[in-house]
């Protein structure tokens, strides 16, 4: 069955405070930290981008299980900070990791759900038998205008996922989608930073499409939350992922694994991917994992997942790259001036 | 430079791919299409290296031109990989932190950005192994 | 191979020359070698020209010809040759005239060098002059010029134990030579505290560990030994004009600290003219950082490796030592106008020893230079004597 043959994820080393964040603006930065349940978020270096990452990602997932390149045939990265407008990134990461040129590729965007559509690309190519591997990847340098309440989440991360049906280490059982015109959040061409409905991102954007997915997902296969050991929710705060958890019927215990946000922020395209990886990370066989994404505009795609022995036998070596838990350890703390140039909120001339 | 320029080696960049003397066994990074020692008598291939490697000696740059400025101050080492040749990159660690000795392992990073419009270049850079 | 010798020389004051341009300043270096030489343009055969980067600094290319046509020179039509070599440019262009006047092919011959690199901004001049080091493999990973001597100064002080103010004693030591020197961009004496006060460039090298960035140019009239009466009473003869190579990058040299190049040179003009480093009365080294001018001595025999810094802490390079080093003020304070450094060293060794380095004078019958481009990649050597 189609699964993922190997997984990496990636997170820069820098970390700036909701509160030092809060502090620049003059706000309550502990009641907003509580508020979104998150603590501080992840940015990136000076010289790191969707690209940078999206390599590094794939470059662990490859450390993890040395499959060979040129079975590589698609190559998938879903980001809404892209470092070009045109020119794709898929083609960087193919080349990087030397899966270039027999290969197909393409960049995707839909908000924060582009690493999962990539996923599910992937599986029909494998499925179909056109590529015996696919490259899928989530990754975001996310972008918030200085001051607005999306500036205390939006974070640095990904994660890199090859999918194929030789022994995977997860299979996905099944995978569904709910998608509809939602303008909750969006960026215009040109524009630096994006817009979003405030609230209106809640009730009618998020919370439908989680569900909508999720609902359709248990539907389908016949299962209920209590079929799953581990949930993973789209997380652009940690609020959210566990109000619609438990509008679900999941328990906290089944989502902990794979809520990076509290100490990591919103990735974006990169939230769900670094949420799966983070708890394939401590997955045992035959774990059974539930995933839902949410990209505003807006739409969700849900996966059902079980672990295989194969996570456990020679094949894949687990420990070859980091855990989403070291990744996450020993971070650099910035000032917000150094995160403003971190993240080049300076205009230069 | 131009793009011509970077894209003719990018793949030597972003995974230090370079060359090796059958002959006498030396390697060469950045690659050489002729060996030194053995000369039309060396056989040239390709050789991608392993990417780790030991700093031999170092800088902290702090004055640069623009497209580098934004990064300064940066650590630029010569750095001998384990293949045994050495080159030169930039660390990313803190400037008090690099010394020589220090093991290293190769990361993928930009290098530059030429402007706001111009092309994005990658390539290896190293950090703490 | 016929004897040479210098009978004319030529500089402009060096410095910041905002009114001067790239042309004039050639001009008037030459214009005064030839006066010094008190002979007529329509006696020069032929034009050697060092320049390291008209076209980064000025946009200008084809030098040869330019300089020819307004030295006044085009009406004889003779040939007119830019050479380059990086920072060791001038070296080049003399060694260049040595070898065309040696060889009997022409008799009288200038060599000149000048660069102008004030026309463009501090960043530019960074990257241009980034381009004496491998651009593709060194350059674009972000090396600078002053970064990858400072890799030199790293590796030496790790491996010999040179202390950052020994280092600053280079700079200390050079600036009261050139604040003897009319001709020097810096006439001014520092402290060992100035230059460790001063702003890091590239850890362990500091502002005043560097040369400066300076326009200017100089000249020199070689012709055979045996027509050199014709011009001067005080010929100073060309005992040897040496050139070395070696790997464009550093990281593929064997010895960070020690440049071959420097060796293999030194070497060659040691034993093109029989002597030894003992027989060396003074010597103009390219200090275009601290560190060069501490590898240069040891590089060229004047004490064993490692020593420099004890050497010049004793103050045996500084005027009246058993071997004065730059006392035209050096790279540091006279300025390095990269493609005039070159032949400027060989003018300050010309002045000494006719004996006319007032305020600066040694007492030397030999002296030698020593000039190199880019990191060590090339280095000419030039041994003069009365």
């Amino acid at each position: 069955m189609v699964g993922i043959i190997t997984y990496g994820a990636y997170i820069p080393r820098y970390r700036i405070k909701t509160e030092e964040i809060a502090r620049v603006w003059g706000a309550n930065g502990a009641e907003i930290a509580a508020g979104l349940g998150v603590k501080e978020k992840s940015v990136p270096d000076l010289d790191e981008d969707t690209i940078t990452m999206s390599v590094e990602a794939a470059r662990s997932a490859l450390a993890r299980r040395d499959i060979p390149r040129d079975a590589i045939g698609a190559i998938y990265v879903g980001s809404e900070s892209h470092p070009y407008a045109v020119k794709p990134s898929s083609a960087t990461v193919g080349e990087a990791i030397c899966a270039t040129p027999v290969m197909t590729a393409a960049d995707y965007e839909f908000a924060c759900k582009a690493g999962t559509a990539a996923i599910q690309t992937c599986m029909g190519l494998v499925k179909s038998g056109m590529v015996k591997y696919g490259c899928a990847i989530g990754a975001d340098t996310a972008q918030g205008a200085p001051g607005d309440a999306l500036e205390y989440t939006a974070s640095a991360g990904g994660a890199a996922f090859f999918i194929g049906n030789d022994n995977p280490i997860a299979e996905i059982n099944h995978t569904c989608s709910y998608t509809s015109d939602t303008p909750d959040f969006w960026r215009r061409e040109g524009q630096t930073y994006p817009s979003h409905g405030g609230r209106f991102s809640g009730d009618p954007a998020y919370f439908k499409h989680v569900q909508g997915a999720a609902h359709l997902m248990m539907e389908q296969m016949g299962t209920t939350p209590s079929d799953y050991d581990y949930a993973i929710f789209h997380q652009p705060n940690a609020k959210f992922p566990r109000k619609v958890a438990a509008m679900l019927g999941f328990t906290s215990t089944q989502i902990k694994p794979g809520l990076a946000v509290p100490r990591l922020g919103n990735t974006y395209s990169g939230a769900v991917p670094i949420g799966i990886s983070a708890t394939l990370d401590i997955a045992k066989p035959g774990d059974h994992i539930f995933v839902t994404s949410y990209g505003s505009g807006a739409g969700s795609d849900a996966f059902d997942i079980t672990v295989t022995d194969a996570i456990e036998s020679d094949v894949f070596n687990r420990s070859a790259a980091p855990t989403v838990e070291e990744l996450l350890a020993n971070g650099k703390y910035l000032d917000y001036a150094l995160y403003a140039k971190h993240k080049g909120k300076i205009v230069m001339q | 430079m131009s793009v011509p320029r970077y894209w003719r080696k990018q793949l030597n960049r972003y995974n230090l791919k370079g060359s090796k003397c059958e002959t006498c066994g030396r390697h060469f990074f950045p690659p050489r299409g002729l060996c030194p020692e053995c000369r039309r008598d060396g056989k040239i291939v390709d050789c991608e290296f392993s990417g780790n490697g030991t700093v031999r000696t170092f800088s902290i740059i702090r004055t640069a031109s623009s497209d580098y400025d934004i990064q300064t101050p940066y650590p630029l080492a010569i750095i001998e990989l384990d293949e045994g040749t050495c080159m030169t990159a930039q660390v990313i660690c803190e400037p008090e932190e690099i010394h020589i000795g220090m093991k290293v392992k190769r990361v993928f990073r930009r290098i530059i950005a030429e402007g706001n419009g111009g092309v994005i270049v990658y390539g290896t850079k190293f950090v703490p192994a | 191979m016929r004897e040479v010798a210098v009978v004319g020389i030529g500089l402009t004051e060096f410095g910041e020359k905002w009114d001067t341009s790239f042309r004039n300043l050639f001009v008037e270096a030459g214009a005064n070698a030839l006066e010094d030489a008190g002979m007529s343009g329509d006696q020069i055969d032929e034009i050697f020209v060092g320049n390291m980067s008209g076209g980064r600094f000025v946009l200008q290319e084809h030098i040869g010809a330019l300089i020819a046509d307004f030295a006044g020179l085009t009406k004889n039509h003779i040939p007119s040759t830019r050479v380059e070599a990086a920072c060791a440019s001038g070296g080049l262009a003399f060694r260049q005239a040595y070898t065309t006047v040696a060889s009997g092919i022409q008799d009288i011959v200038i060599a000149g060098g000048v660069e102008k690199m004030t026309d463009v901004g501090g960043s530019e001049t960074t990257d241009a002059l980034a381009g004496a080091a491998d651009r593709e493999w060194e350059g674009l990973v972000g090396a600078t010029f002053p970064g990858l001597y400072a890799m030199i100064a790293t590796d030496y002080m790790n491996r010999y134990g040179l202390t950052r103010e020994q280092l600053a004693m280079v700079a200390v030591k050079n600036h009261y030579n050139g604040a003897r020197n009319p001709m020097a961009q810096y006439r001014k004496e520092i402290t060992v505290e100035d230059v460790l006060r001063s702003t890091l460039v590239a850890d362990p090298l500091r502002l005043l560990d560097c040369s400066p960035v300076t326009d200017g140019a100089a000249a020199v009239i070689l012709c055979p030994l045996e027509m050199a009466r014709e011009f001067t009473d005080t010929p100073i003869k060309v005992l040897a004009s040496s050139q070395a190579s070696d790997t464009i990058a550093l990281h593929d040299r064997r010895d960070f600290s020690t440049l071959d190049a420097t060796v293999a040179a030194g070497r060659r003009a040691f034993k093109q003219a029989s002597l030894t480093p003992k027989d060396i009365g003074m010597v103009e080294v390219h200090d275009c950082f601290t560190i060069v001018e501490l590898c240069a001595i040891e590089d060229l025999g004047f004490c064993a490796k490692g020593q420099a810094g004890k050497l010049t802490e004793d103050g045996q390079t500084a005027l009246g030592g058993s071997i004065p080093v730059n006392t035209s003020g050096g790279l540091k304070s006279c300025g390095h106008p990269v493609g005039a450094t070159g032949i400027k060293q060989v003018c300050e060794i010309v002045e000494q020893l006719r004996g006319e380095a007032v305020g600066r004078q040694v007492d030397a019958e030999i002296g030698m230079t020593h000039n190199v481009g880019g990191t060590g990649a090339t280095v000419v050597c030039n041994i003069l004597g009365v």
